[in-house]
């Protein structure tokens, strides 16, 4: 058991040691062997090693954000899963996507769940949206060797921020490098192997002030896109209803947006490439 | 040359128990006891410093004594649940494994540091029925008890629990539950031995709740807890009787208005566990 309870009659450090409020900077002193990137890597460059996820977007609505993500993962010319989920929520104000090797994406977001629902549990209060980003900057930052590697994973973070006080500015966009930079977005963004083209047409199609439901058909045309010209992003898979996962966050909270409502917008998105390839 | 005085082991522990409960009984109360809707907390408190908090989903905790004893505590508490959780999984966390933790911890520094906490401790984990529900008193010499549905500790406890135990029933509704607990409160400390009467703002109120999923923990205050406390409010009680467990919680206690914003989250959770899917389950 990790940083358990040894039998001795020993207190264990962490019952006698006040510590801080960040779970990695706990585990890093108690358990660094659940951390990603502390684990010695073998030398040599293994991108092909594990599967790798793909397209995720984000864009910013009135009130909130939208993230939208295909459920491609692939393993060079094969696909490894037909149905991943990219795209989660980070807590119940904001949402997080990743693209890269997704065995590291997903321990990546699993940690920064738990880190900001610690904080909040140990101090009584939420992170700002800023504190939020800044914490999952640090945790690509200490992946940054794995990265040079070939495991590399990028995040992509957008939520509600509680604090603003104007409404043109309550959703906010982060986006990553791998070295751990953290970038404000405007308006909207995408990561992974298709945002080249998914991010073209969300540049001639996005707006300021779209609806929710306008983002999301918005987000689900830039996939459609991504699909279009990226081998590694998944387009609508109507034959097995297998659709983008989109969620929103919104002062509301965050919501993810059903089978039924997504698989409906897919196919009218299908159905409207029928009449023009181009959209 | 120095005389070394001799005291016996009995002596020493005699000494510990007995500083640790003038610590414990000298401050203010705090129940804990399950009605239909989960388990509630309540405790007197004229601070914003908590006496009652969440540990994890399902687990919830409360305290008396030296605040920064129960406070270093309560953090490990947090630690040990979110590290389990996050080396197994959300559900392989529990509240006796917490429980034994705390009685480790005290049993630890009681034998062993020279002075003993001054601190009693609640660990409650709601369950899928009333019966289900666990609630443990951990006590400064590291001692558990599984205490059956209800439960007082610090200032006069004793006196307490015993209004307490005699009104408790596994189907009281909240507005009842709350009502209980306050009485009980107040049965103690007035002037003469007169009964107080406790104010929302002398109070905190939490509840673990049975019927939400993901993160259970919500505090009550301002509005919600002002209408709960008032006798009988013949709306509130009837939603309440008749709520059916498949419901969600009447409007009026989901617009509760919350003190932190961690708390606050709590009111959408229903959402994000939808949301969540499998990622987290």
């Amino acid at each position: 058991m990790p940083a358990g309870f040894d039998p001795s009659r020993r207190l264990p450090d962490f019952f006698a040691n006040p510590g801080t409020s960040s779970f990695t900077q706990f585990l890093s002193l108690n358990a660094p062997e659940l951390l990603p990137g502390r684990r010695p890597l073998p030398p040599g460059y293994s991108a092909d090693l594990a599967p790798h996820a793909t397209t995720v977007v984000s864009i910013v609505c009135a009130g909130g954000v939208v993230m939208a993500g295909d459920r491609r993962a692939t393993a060079g010319n094969l696909i490894a899963s037909r149905d991943i989920e990219k795209v989660h929520p980070a807590d119940p104000y904001s949402l997080v996507g990743m693209a890269g090797t997704a065995g590291v994406g997903i321990e990546l977001i699993k940690l920064f769940q738990v880190e900001l629902e610690h904080y909040e549990k140990i101090e009584g209060a939420m992170l700002s949206l800023d504190g939020k980003a800044n914490r999952l900057a640090a945790l690509v930052r200490n992946n940054l060797g794995a990265a040079m590697q070939g495991l590399a994973v990028v995040p992509i973070f957008a939520g509600v921020d509680l604090a603003a006080t104007d409404p043109t500015k309550v959703g906010r966009i982060f986006s990553f490098d791998v070295a751990g930079g953290l970038y404000e977005e405007t308006g909207y963004d995408g990561i992974g192997s298709g945002s080249l083209f998914a991010k073209s047409a969300l540049k001639k199609r996005y707006r300021t002030g779209l609806s929710v439901d306008e983002a999301v058909t918005l987000g689900v045309e830039a996939l459609y896109d991504a699909a279009d010209d990226d081998t590694a992003t998944g387009g609508p898979d109507l034959t097995r209803k297998i659709y983008p996962v989109v969620m929103s966050a919104t002062t509301e909270g965050t919501r993810r947006h059903t089978d039924e409502e997504v698989g409906a917008i897919a196919e009218a998105v299908v159905a409207r490439r029928m009449e023009n390839i181009g959209g | 040359m120095a005389m070394q005085f001799y005291a016996s082991p009995e002596q020493i522990m005699r000494d510990r128990s007995e500083h640790a409960r003038k610590g414990i009984s000298r401050g203010r109360s705090a129940v804990v006891l399950t009605y239909e809707g989960g388990v509630l907390f309540v405790a007197e408190n004229l601070t914003s410093l908590r006496k009652v908090s969440e540990i994890y989903d399902r687990i919830g905790f409360a305290a008396v004594g030296r605040y920064n004893e129960f406070e270093n505590l309560r953090r490990a508490g947090v630690r040990k649940a979110d590290l389990d959780g996050y080396s197994y999984d959300r559900r392989d966390v529990t509240g006796r494994a917490i429980a034994n933790a705390y009685a480790h911890a005290l049993g630890a520094i009681f034998t062993e540091q020279v002075k003993a906490y001054e601190v009693e401790i609640c660990v409650a984990e709601v369950g899928a029925t009333a019966e289900a529900d666990e609630i443990y008193r951990i006590t400064y010499d590291g001692s558990v008890q599984d205490e059956p549905g209800v439960m007082a500790m610090g200032g006069q406890a004793e006196a307490i629990s015993g209004a307490l135990k005699e009104a408790h029933r596994v189907d009281l509704s909240l507005g009842e539950a709350v009502r209980l607990a306050v009485k009980a409160l107040g049965s103690v400390g007035g002037e003469g031995g007169q009964p107080r009467t406790l104010g929302a703002g002398q109070l905190e109120v939490a509840v673990l709740d049975r019927r939400r999923t993901g993160r259970t923990f919500r505090r009550i205050t301002g509005v919600a807890l002002t209408s709960l406390l008032t006798e009988a409010a013949p709306a509130e009680e009837e939603t309440d009787v008749t709520e059916s467990p498949s419901e969600p919680p009447p409007a009026q206690e989901r617009k509760a208005p919350t003190q932190s914003a961690g708390s606050d989250d709590l009111e959408i959770l229903d959402d994000i566990d939808e949301a969540e899917g499998e990622s987290k389950e």
